[in-house]
């Protein structure tokens, strides 16, 4: 028997707002613990929420990108649970009236397109982080509440994906969307992007949903497709033995690589949602959405069409290029400086990406500053150096971070223009290669590039290629 | 007379004459204070050396001005829900019996920003949850009128000090009637705003949807000055309302001839005291005589509002005291194993019964399973409460009722079953349902000189109107001139 997966996606993403969802306080990462909090976020007696309305516009920016149908009066609800990260025991979140419903965001998997579905997008507040003591029998955790209150938006998909491509693609499209809305940072490695996946098998062909696994602590999106291959796996095994799957919420241990039930066997947990009675309606009218939906930045199918149709580069350039958002703005800026977009397009795709690959980055600033690429695009056009000799520079601007101008100075990297010199080094190269010329002037063509090889090395690179080849052949010819 | 049996807008006139100072009133109520605390326990703390420095510094503002509010200098009692940054804040409970806030609630900041005095806070049912004070988790307050008997509750701190002159006014906080029983058992004004008129942020919340903060005083005009304090727009408070405070006092001796009075005809319960239902009759004739017109109202959903109210605000309550867990702040049981146990300990140990009732049953009726039958259903019969009295305002411009079906009880006396202290919320109770505000003015004694009082409803945002019939009725009597003997 065959069996299929079936995999749904909740997205956590941390909005990009300067303060929290209720309260004032600064939403930074990496301060000290405990510095950004107040009376409402800490939950002391007597506090009220005040919603950030910002959250509120990136959160309906989210849901019209997702293809949601917005919730015209949309409210808060109470979810209440005790934990020591949340203060109130209860997070403030939406269950009934949820602003964003029914959207969906549309994946390519090896060139076929497909819609995943978005069953809804809410947005709630985020809890603080408890800290371990790595000391064995200590009696203490510690609570760290500056994460308390972030605006967090969910995203809860329909569990239409079939495999782990798809996933993948899920993951990353959603992840480029959020950063080309301008909503989230999206660093998975500092907590404003979590994924929690929902795995199932069933019967190729079957049309009922199996017993569903939930997966947490999954915290980059490789590990998100290791557990999700394991759990697939896992739960074949189950099924192919002709047993049944248990319904529960397992935890990624990323030293043993496997899925493991939660220590705790705890009864689904009944969170008592009501609405919250400290917020009232909200009414996103619908002026309100189509400004907003005016006012959203654009998006990566548009810019990558215009990036084709505007800088004249191929569409599959463009295609790679806007990728992410980061790699789009840097291109630009690029082209920008330097006015030469084809230029600027071979070399985001050659050495660029070799170097985000290597460093496993996103953003090219971590790499160089787009003034640095354009600068040594301008000397190129200027002919200043070769292409070749820009290769070299483009490794050594990365690794000191200074601009070109400064590089060619230093070590005297101008390119050899002069053809009385080029021709001098030719005839020299010619005098001293009798067996090379001979099989040349034979009709043995790649004996030509021998000697090419033998000027550039004797010019150390410098001589411009097309005139070293034209003086030559003209050499040659006497 | 002295010092500490005058009314608010007494002493100003005083202060503006520069015949008394802000010093001297302090310290008289803090003499009357000494002599009779111990006999009534209104205060959980009192703030005397803060008291004496307010007053000095509301002095060099009165003498250094012509016009200054009415309540500057002028000593109020702080039931002790409400955050003062610096001062214990205990809601009269065991497990906040060390939390000292560190920010004021807005009606506190409102009221340093007019230089008013704190006496101190006052005693309370156990987060607001009681009509007699007996919940308090550490001794009850007992009524100026009659030491045997309770003050009501849960503001019962706040009206005893009033009664009692051991402050000269006092804010309570009213949830199902908390600040208009009281008032009605001690024989002052209490009132209860519209529902967002006053401003929650740094109420200790109790009952979200009903709470509101409002005034405990000697008589109408002293409510109205302290109202126009209070009241206004906080955007701290989602559930502010927007919209412009009048001046209160403005209303104050208008005529009432041709205003139409309802009494609702549900208000002629079995089990209503002899006394107090004869006295709501005077008090509608008195109006009468004053140019009114009385006629019958009905507010058919009035059976369910003690039911639909014990499902909303202990729903809301479960929610709302899920924070008090002995992690960050207050009581924690210090033996407790692993975080299961300080939550269950802490909380066992720092609640007192009637708390942990209320929370178990709010909890039950959100539950899976029974939301629908229960908290859903409350929720729409809460619309039809409201209803009600939207139709009824269309026949009437002020709604009379009694306050409480009985005057002050004695101490013990409803202990012993639940139930029967919820049912003396009847008359109080739908009015937070509504949102609509209610005032409770002293309109009689029983025969045995407990003080009755009379309830005025108005529609939301009309206060006026409230401010307006009590102020022509306490004129018209004498019932606010009457003052305990305390032995």
């Amino acid at each position: 028997m065959e069996f299929e997966p079936v995999i749904g996606l909740e997205v956590h993403s941390e909005l990009s707002t300067d303060s929290k969802i209720f309260c004032g306080c600064s939403t930074k990462f990496g301060a000290e613990p405990n510095t950004q909090m107040c009376p409402v976020c800490m939950g002391l007696p007597g506090v009220l929420p005040v919603l950030n309305k910002k959250a509120l516009e990136y959160s309906v920016r989210i849901a019209l990108a997702l293809n949601c149908q917005i919730t015209e009066f949309t409210g808060f609800d109470r979810k209440n649970y005790y934990y020591p990260d949340l203060p109130k025991n209860y997070q403030i979140s939406q269950q009934y009236n949820c602003l964003g419903r029914n959207g969906y965001v549309k994946i390519n998997v090896n060139g076929v397109e497909k819609k995943i579905g978005i069953n809804n997008v809410h947005l709630e507040e985020d809890a603080g982080k408890l800290l371990h003591p790595e000391i064995p029998g200590a009696d203490y955790s510690l609570v760290d509440l500056n994460r308390t209150g972030v605006p967090l938006i969910e995203i809860v998909s329909e569990p239409d994906m079939r495999g782990l491509d798809e996933m993948m693609a899920y993951m990353v499209t959603l992840k480029n969307l959020l950063q080309y809305i301008e909503v989230s940072d999206c660093k998975m490695q500092e907590g404003s992007l979590r994924f929690e996946i929902n795995v199932s098998i069933r019967p190729k062909g079957s049309k009922e949903l199996g017993k569903k696994v939930e997966i947490k602590n999954l915290n980059s999106m490789k590990i998100a497709m290791k557990s999700a291959e394991y759990e697939i796996n896992r739960q074949s095994k189950i099924l192919a033995k002709g047993s049944e799957v248990e319904q529960e919420t397992r935890l990624w241990d990323d030293e043993k690589f496997v899925t493991k039930a939660m220590r705790s066997k705890e009864e689904s947990k009944d969170y008592r949602y009501f609405p919250e009675p400290d917020l009232v309606t909200i009414h996103i009218t619908k002026e309100w959405q189509e400004e907003i939906r005016r006012n959203l930045p654009e998006l990566q199918l548009a810019k990558k069409e215009r990036f084709a149709q505007q800088y004249q580069i191929p569409e599959y350039d463009a295609e790679v290029i806007t990728q992410n958002k980061a790699n789009a703005v840097f291109y630009e800026q690029v082209v920008e400086s330097c006015g030469n977009p084809k230029e600027a397009s071979n070399w985001m795709m050659k050495e660029v990406f070799k170097y985000l690959d290597k460093e496993d980055v996103e953003d090219p600033n971590f790499i160089l500053k787009p003034g640095q690429l354009a600068n040594l695009i301008i000397e190129i056009d200027k002919h200043i150096v070769t292409r070749n000799m820009a290769k070299e520079i483009f490794d050594t601007m990365v690794e000191t971070g200074k601009d070109p101008k400064e590089i060619i100075r230093e070590q005297g990297l101008v390119q050899i223009t002069d053809e009385n010199q080029i021709r001098e080094v030719a005839r020299k190269i010619i005098q001293a290669n009798p067996g090379p010329v001979k099989d040349y002037k034979g009709g043995k063509e790649k004996s030509l590039g021998f000697l090419v090889g033998q000027i550039m090395k004797e010019t150390k690179g410098k001589a411009n290629p097309e005139l070293v080849n034209k003086i030559l052949k003209d050499e040659l010819a006497k | 007379m002295e010092l500490y049996e005058l009314t608010a807008h007494n002493l100003h006139e005083l202060l503006r004459k520069r015949e008394v100072s802000s010093l001297e009133i302090t310290e008289s109520v803090f003499k009357r204070i000494e002599a009779v605390e111990n006999s009534v326990h209104c205060y959980m703390t009192l703030m005397k050396d803060i008291a004496l420095e307010k007053a000095r510094i509301a002095d060099k503002i009165i003498r250094n001005n012509n016009n200054f509010n009415p309540l500057t200098g002028i000593p109020i009692a702080i039931k002790d829900n409400m955050c003062i940054e610096g001062t214990l804040t205990t809601c009269s409970s065991k497990i906040l019996r060390n939390f000292i806030p560190p920010y004021d609630a807005t009606v506190i900041g409102k009221l340093k920003e007019v230089n008013a005095v704190f006496v101190g806070k006052t005693n309370m049912d156990e987060f607001a949850m009681g009509s007699s004070t007996e919940n308090s988790g550490f001794f009850t307050t007992l009524n100026p009128w009659d030491l045997e008997r309770i003050p009501g509750g849960s503001s019962g701190g706040s009206a005893a000090s009033v009664a009692a002159d051991e402050s000269i006014m006092a804010l309570g906080s009213d949830t199902g009637g908390s600040i208009r029983q009281p008032a009605s058992l001690c024989g002052v004004v209490g009132m209860k705003p519209t529902y967002g008129r006053v401003s929650r942020y740094g109420l200790v919340a109790f009952a979200s949807s009903l709470d509101q903060i409002g005034p405990l005083c000697k008589d109408v005009t002293d409510s109205a000055l302290l109202m126009n304090v209070i009241c206004g727009y906080d955007k701290c408070d989602s559930t502010s309302l927007n919209y412009p405070v009048p001046d209160f006092t403005k209303v104050l001796g208008k005529e009432i001839k041709g205003l139409r009075i309802g009494y609702p005809k549900e208000c002629f319960i079995k089990g209503i005291n002899k006394d107090v239902k004869e006295s709501i009759e005077a008090g509608l004739k008195k109006l009468e005589s004053l140019g009114a017109k009385i006629l019958e109202i009905t507010l058919p959903h009035t059976e369910y509002a003690v039911a639909v109210y014990y499902i909303i605000a202990t729903a809301e309550a479960s929610s709302n005291l899920a924070r008090y867990d002995g992690a960050q702040y207050g009581y924690r049981n210090a033996e407790a194993d692993n975080i299961v146990e300080m939550y269950s300990k802490s909380r066992a140990e720092g609640f007192g019964k009637e708390v942990k009732r209320r929370i178990m049953l709010g909890t039950y009726v959100l539950s899976a399973g029974y939301f629908d039958a229960y908290y859903l259903k409350a929720l729409k019969v809460r619309t039809l409460i409201k209803n009600d009295f939207d139709k009824a305002f269309e026949k009437c411009d002020v709604i009379v009722t009694p306050v409480s079906p009985t005057a002050a009880f004695k101490v013990g006396e409803k202990m012993q079953d639940p139930l029967q202290m919820y049912l003396s919320d009847i008359f109080t109770i739908s009015i937070n349902l509504a949102g609509i505000p209610g005032l409770s003015i002293p309109c009689g004694f029983t025969g045995n000189n407990l003080p009755i009082g009379m309830q005025l409803l108005a529609k939301p945002l009309d206060e006026e109107k409230i401010f307006q019939v009590a102020y022509a009725f306490e004129q018209a009597t004498d019932y606010h001139k009457k003052k305990p003997v305390i032995d």
